[in-house]
């Protein structure tokens, strides 16, 4: 059967494999893709140049809240190479405003409010770059220039920026649907019983904390490229997005009523994207419903201001927590309240990340057995808020591993025992927040974590360290995060307004050479490398003969994309579907061919084999075999070796692990370096070992510049953007990060064929408490607020001198 | 970026003369805070007078029997961090320039295209304040202590054109910075230099009208050139600015410590 | 108001008429349809745009092109020759070096114009020397054991 043997292979440790894999899964094989970007053969949006193009630059608030009390556009229409400009007035009233993909029902029982997203500003603005206007022109200069022309007579409003602001009495509304500005409140967990367990608890561990708002930061900036062809009324859309048939029915069945056939959406190279270009935005709609307009090409291409202002931010929670213990340590319950910032309207998945993606995971690693969250989410005058790599899951993380360590030292239990006390051991394991745990090995990693960071010599380096007047600490984190997102009917039971499965395409070519069409999108993560060694190892083909398309709507039957993990474990299980779809009609052929019976043929190494002899049909003969049907049972069988298969998950994934920070202080400036991190992970089965230890590495940086550097500030007067660019938002630099020490351990994923669970966030899911944690370990504070700045671990340091 | 006309001259003379013959002009040396600026939109000159082909401004002299280095005003950063010469006779200039923004900054940006942009958190004021240097412009001869006049602004009067800047050599002499973890420029910089007629202390980055000296450690250190006789020496925070990045209570902790630093280092 | 302007760009003589304002990259990506540079900051630091001038690596979106009359010109496309990977090149793919590889053709000039300043760099000298370049996929880590390797390769070779 075709499904044993790729459960055979998913059994296998991929980490034992590793050394010595028999196939193509499991071995570090350079990146297909590779050739293309080192040479400068990459094609990006903004690469794209079309015949006739013209191109776009949007008039953008000053404001963080205005009304909008006129806009005149005729000095600006007349100046040189303008094509066209236009403003909210001009979008016809059936075009709808930007939709958000999930519906969060609040504790009252009432659908949370979901303001109209206009695509240019209509009325007011309500954040600095909210979007007022389109200018379209020869060439972008002209564009730029003639924006400047378009006179806006705004009438300044109070705005807030910060969600405590917002739930003030009496603060500026930033929507009149919301006066209290809170978007919904919502709960998970039982609440009684949570209650019941702090009032007979032995300790109580409180900490309330800020889990900082972050700009993603992608060194492409968005970009799109839209045209319109008047021969069939059709559209094409080039544009930097990690998932474009999402994009292309959120644009035409909710915002522009275009038929949906009629657009092609096209991702192509795309320069990272950490969450930020899942989502539908207002700059690509208005350059697609302008381009009939125009009937021109129109091209648009963030400047990284625009990106600053203009891109979803992620986080920005703030956070009251609590972890009740028995006197031995042993956790008995959780208390959560989290505000958390969606900003100024609802961007495509924003609602479920602080609720669906965050409380569900508040169990972490533990036999916690009651847990309760309640999220009060609350619009801002600031960008709007949505998944940034991890979504909700390190703020989730950051929330127990902060808990748990502070627990620890509160109690005098070393950090390493009281995650011991309360891992879960026992699988399948139903948490109090909703998920069933397939699989895992918390103990695994954190040993082999604790070995990686050599914990056992670190008491000699910190007197080392002190000798030299330094100050060392060790900070753990042991994270878990739900990935491969997700069973469809699951997540639409929570408010889910799409599917959450994945499509892929096998289309086998005569001489035996495979194409493969997948709906998961990369942008960075190499699929077109570990979708091949997927394939080639199951048909027993060499890698290169297999390729892998994405990102085009025109080419791949259909696709949810790439975001939250979810590539290998539900896109590349589709593909395996489809190769077992593939498979199952090659045995016909073969046994057609062979003139045996369907069930005594097996496949096996590219070969098709009467079981039991050595009689065979390799897997090129097959395929040619059904494009010329000429020896071929045409009466039971279609010709042609092309299959397609749509998978929908039956549970999420669970990756987890461990990880575990060394910093070292200098206590005259506070400068905060971090000397040694290592990271024990279990993603389950692995495809390729170079490829996952590079998404952690990834994940680890943008973690690491959470907890040390990057913060997104606005004024909380003036509701401006401070960090607005470079210059004022710390992006982490090679200096600034250590080279990372990482390992993996395997329990397969249970419920599906490759054993895999997912990659790409755990890094930023697990470093910033391991990080915090080891700087509130080197100073003794219980809290210090990320970014840890050097001034704030100076400051923390100072304070507790004053104490002491 | 905005339209603007474009001159090339070879000669100090021509270049002053294009000055002069066109108000909106501006002296492009490097660019790299100047085209920066441009393409923000918070600058927009008429006219660039592209310094490039101006020999006279380039390259490092020894002079003085040793005791001088003139370095051209159209040096390189990476030129002054690489050059033999700097690095034989003040290696702290030398690791300063090393220093400036980045790898490819510093192979552009230039040592007169700083002095005359006066960005307060420039690392450049405070080795020429901190020297005691002299800027030589086409017209006279500026002393340090006379040409940082505040935020963005020098002593230069409209058109003149810095030539190049005269470092006495010192004794010895070290550039303590912590940088912006963002721009890369000196959240605090101090300069430390034990010259001829004593000891000079230099601060950028953090003075709220820009790099200034300190008289008070200046004092200390010539009764005691050591790291100890300043470790208590504080500047008033009033004195300095607070941003999104330090607040001067922050930066007065980092002036004294990086001072310490410095002298222990020279 | 257009200026003639001539230089040399992956070994070929270029000259046109350009305005004065057009920046490197511009000229590049635009007239010269080099896309291989990119742009990924409006504020010269990201390193995006990196190309060897004269051999030494500078920011092309932080640079006008008439700035660039007379000189010579390395962009990413220049730098494999008859076919073969330069060695940085191929350190990066080896290494896995790149992952969004946006920033991989500033990156990998980048590191080809420090072997004029180090044959055999420490990672902390490599880390320091990278700093005007972000990569925000790989966290570094293989970037400097490539970095590191590529040295080595263009030393030996």
């Amino acid at each position: 059967m075709t499904d044993t043997t790729v459960r055979e292979k998913s059994s296998t440790p991929a980490r034992e494999r590793a050394t010595q894999p028999s196939g193509p899964i499991g071995a570090r094989i350079e990146r297909k893709e590779d050739l293309r970007f080192l040479t400068g053969s990459g094609q990006y949006t903004d690469d794209v140049t079309l015949p006739h193009q013209s191109y776009a630059c949007f008039v953008r608030s000053p404001h963080a809240h205005a009304r909008l009390r006129s806009i005149r556009t005729d000095t600006a229409k007349r100046s040189p190479g303008v094509l066209a400009v236009y403003t909210g007035a001009d979008i016809p009233p059936a075009v709808g405003g930007l939709p958000c993909g999930w519906l969060i029902t609040g504790v009252d029982g009432k659908p949370m409010k979901e303001p109209k997203h206009p695509i240019l500003a209509q009325g007011k603005v309500r954040y600095v770059g909210d979007p007022v206007a389109i200018v379209v022109a020869e060439t972008y200069d002209q564009a730029k220039e003639a924006a400047q022309l378009v006179e806006v007579d705004y009438e300044p409003l109070p705005a807030v920026v910060d969600v405590r602001d917002a739930l003030r009495k009496g603060a500026p509304a930033v929507h009149d649907e919301a006066p209290d500005n809170v978007c919904y409140v919502w709960a998970l967990g039982d609440k009684a019983a949570v209650d019941a367990a702090f009032a007979k608890a032995a300790h109580v561990t409180t900490l309330e904390f800020v889990n900082n708002r972050l700009i993603p930061n992608a060194i492409e900036p968005r970009a799109c490229n839209a045209a319109y062809a008047r021969a069939d009324d059709s559209y094409t859309l080039y544009v930097a997005n990690q998932n474009p048939h999402v994009e292309r029915l959120l644009m035409t069945a909710f915002v522009l009523g275009l038929p949906e056939h009629k657009v092609r959406v096209i991702a192509p190279d795309v320069g990272g994207g950490f969450g930020s270009k899942i989502y539908l935005y207002a700059e690509e709609t208005v350059c697609v419903w302008a381009a009939k307009l125009v009937n021109r090409p129109i091209k648009w291409t963030a400047e990284r201001s625009e990106s600053f202002q203009a891109d979803a931010h992620g986080r920005d929670h703030v956070t009251k927590a609590e972890l009740a213990l028995d006197k031995d340590g042993k956790f008995l319950a959780m208390r959560v309240k989290t505000t958390a910032a969606m900003g100024a309207y609802l961007s495509t998945f924003a609602s479920c990340i602080p609720t669906i993606l965050y409380a569900t995971l508040l169990a972490g690693q533990y036999t916690t057995p009651a847990i309760h969250c309640e999220v009060t989410a609350v619009f801002t005058n600031t960008a709007p808020v949505d998944a940034y790599r991890g979504a909700g899951r390190p703020e989730a993380t950051y929330v127990v591993e902060r808990l748990v360590a502070t627990a620890a030292r509160e109690m005098a239990i070393a950090q390493d025992e009281i995650r011991r006390r309360n891992f879960i051991r026992k699988f399948p394991y139903a948490t109090p927040v909703a998920l069933t745990y397939d699989t895992g090995d918390y103990e695994a990693c954190l040993d082999g974590a604790m070995k990686l960071a050599d914990v056992a010599g670190f008491p000699k380096r910190k007197e080392e360290a002190a000798k030299r007047g330094k100050l060392r600490g060790l900070g753990w984190s042991s994270y878990i995060e739900a990935c491969g997102l997700a069973p469809s009917n699951v997540a639409g039971s929570l408010g889910a307004r799409a599917g959450l499965f994945e499509a892929g395409e096998v289309r086998v070519h005569p001489t035996g050479k495979v194409t493969v069409f997948t709906g998961s999108h990369s942008h960075g993560q190499g699929h077109e490398t570990t979708f091949a060694q997927v394939v080639a190892d199951r048909l027993g083909i060499a890698v290169d003969d297999v390729d892998v398309v994405h990102g085009d709507t025109g080419r791949i039957p259909f696709g949810m994309g790439t975001y939250g993990s979810r590539s290998i474990a539900v896109g590349g299980t589709a593909i395996m579907k489809a190769v077992d779809k593939v498979v199952a009609k090659g045995r016909k052929i073969a046994a057609h061919l062979m003139e045996v019976s369907d069930a005594d043929v097996e496949f096996r190494d590219g070969k098709f084999t009467v079981k039991g002899t050595d009689k065979n049909v390799p897997f090129a003969q097959v395929a040619l075999t059904a494009y010329v049907p000429h020896n071929y049972p045409l009466d039971k069988l279609e010709p042609g070796l092309d299959e397609t298969a749509f998978y929908d998950p039956t549970n999420f994934t669970y990756p987890a692990g461990t990880h575990i920070c060394e910093v070292e202080i200098d206590p005259e400036t506070g400068e905060t370096r971090i000397v040694s991190f290592s990271a024990c992970d279990d993603f389950g089965n692995i495809i390729n070992p170079m490829i996952v230890e590079g998404q952690v590495h990834g994940g680890l940086a943008q973690g690491i510049g959470q907890a040390l550097l990057e913060g997104c500030v606005y004024d909380r007067e003036s509701g401006q953007l401070l960090t607005g660019s470079y210059m004022d938002y710390a992006m982490p630099r090679a200096a600034d990060l250590p080279s990372f020490k990482v390992d993996t351990r395997v329990t397969p994923c249970t419920h599906n064929p490759l054993g895999v669970k997912g990659c790409g966030e755990a890094g930023a899911i697990g470093a910033p408490a391991a990080v915090i944690n080891a700087i509130c370990d080197a100073t003794g504070a219980k809290d210090v607020e990320m970014p840890a700045t050097s001034e704030r671990v100076w400051r923390t340091l100072r304070a507790g001198q004053k104490r002491s | 970026m905005q339209a603007f006309g474009y001159s090339e001259p070879t000669t100090v003379a021509k270049a002053t003369g294009a000055a002069a013959a066109n108000a909106e002009g501006r002296y492009l040396a490097g660019g790299q805070s100047l085209l920066a600026a441009m393409k923000l939109g918070l600058a927009a000159p008429g006219e660039l007078i592209d310094l490039g082909r101006v020999p006279e401004l380039r390259g490092i002299k020894v002079e003085g029997n040793g005791a001088l280095l003139t370095i051209g005003a159209t040096t390189t950063h990476a030129e002054v961090a690489a050059s033999l010469e700097v690095g034989a006779r003040i290696p702290a200039l030398a690791a300063l320039a090393g220093g400036i923004g980045d790898r490819q900054v510093r192979n552009r940006g230039t040592l007169g295209g700083s002095l005359a942009n006066d960005d307060p958190a420039a690392d450049y004021p405070a080795a020429v304040l901190g020297l005691g240097a002299t800027v030589n412009t086409n017209q006279r001869q500026i002393a340090a202590d006379d040409f940082f006049k505040g935020l963005f602004e020098t002593a230069l009067a409209p058109g003149e054109l810095i030539v190049s800047v005269t470092f006495p050599v010192p004794k010895k002499a070290a550039y303590e910075k912590f940088r912006n973890p963002a721009s890369r420029f000196a959240l605090v910089g101090v300069f430390v230099a034990q010259a001829a007629q004593g000891p000079r202390v230099a601060v950028t980055g953090a003075g709220s009208r820009g790099v200034f000296r300190v008289k008070a450690m200046e004092q200390a250190l010539a009764r005691d050139w050591s790291a100890k006789a300043i470790e208590s020496v504080a500047v008033p925070a009033a004195d300095l600015q607070t941003d999104l990045h330090a607040s001067a209570e922050y930066r007065a902790n980092l002036v004294t410590v990086l001072a310490r630093r410095a002298v222990a280092a020279a | 108001m257009k200026i003639p302007v001539s230089l040399t760009v992956n070994g070929q003589p270029v000259s046109v008429e350009i305005e004065p304002r057009t920046l490197l990259v511009e000229f590049l990506r635009g007239p010269l349809q080099l896309t291989g540079t990119h742009v990924g900051c409006d504020t010269a630091q990201c390193g995006a745009c990196t190309v060897l001038v004269d051999g030494k690596p500078v920011k092309s979106c932080n640079m006008l092109a008439i700035q660039a009359q007379g000189a010579t010109v390395t962009t990413i496309e220049g730098l494999a020759r008859d076919g073969n990977l330069h060695p940085m090149q191929a350190a990066f793919r080896k290494h896995h070096g790149l992952q969004c590889g946006f920033c991989t053709p500033g990156m990998v000039l980048s590191a080809v114009g420090l072997a004029t300043q180090h044959k055999q760099p420490t990672e902390a000298q490599i880390r320091e020397a990278l700093d005007g370049n972000f990569c925000r996929c790989t966290g570094y880590h293989n970037i400097v054991k490539a970095v590191q390797e590529g040295l080595a390769e263009m030393t030996t070779a």
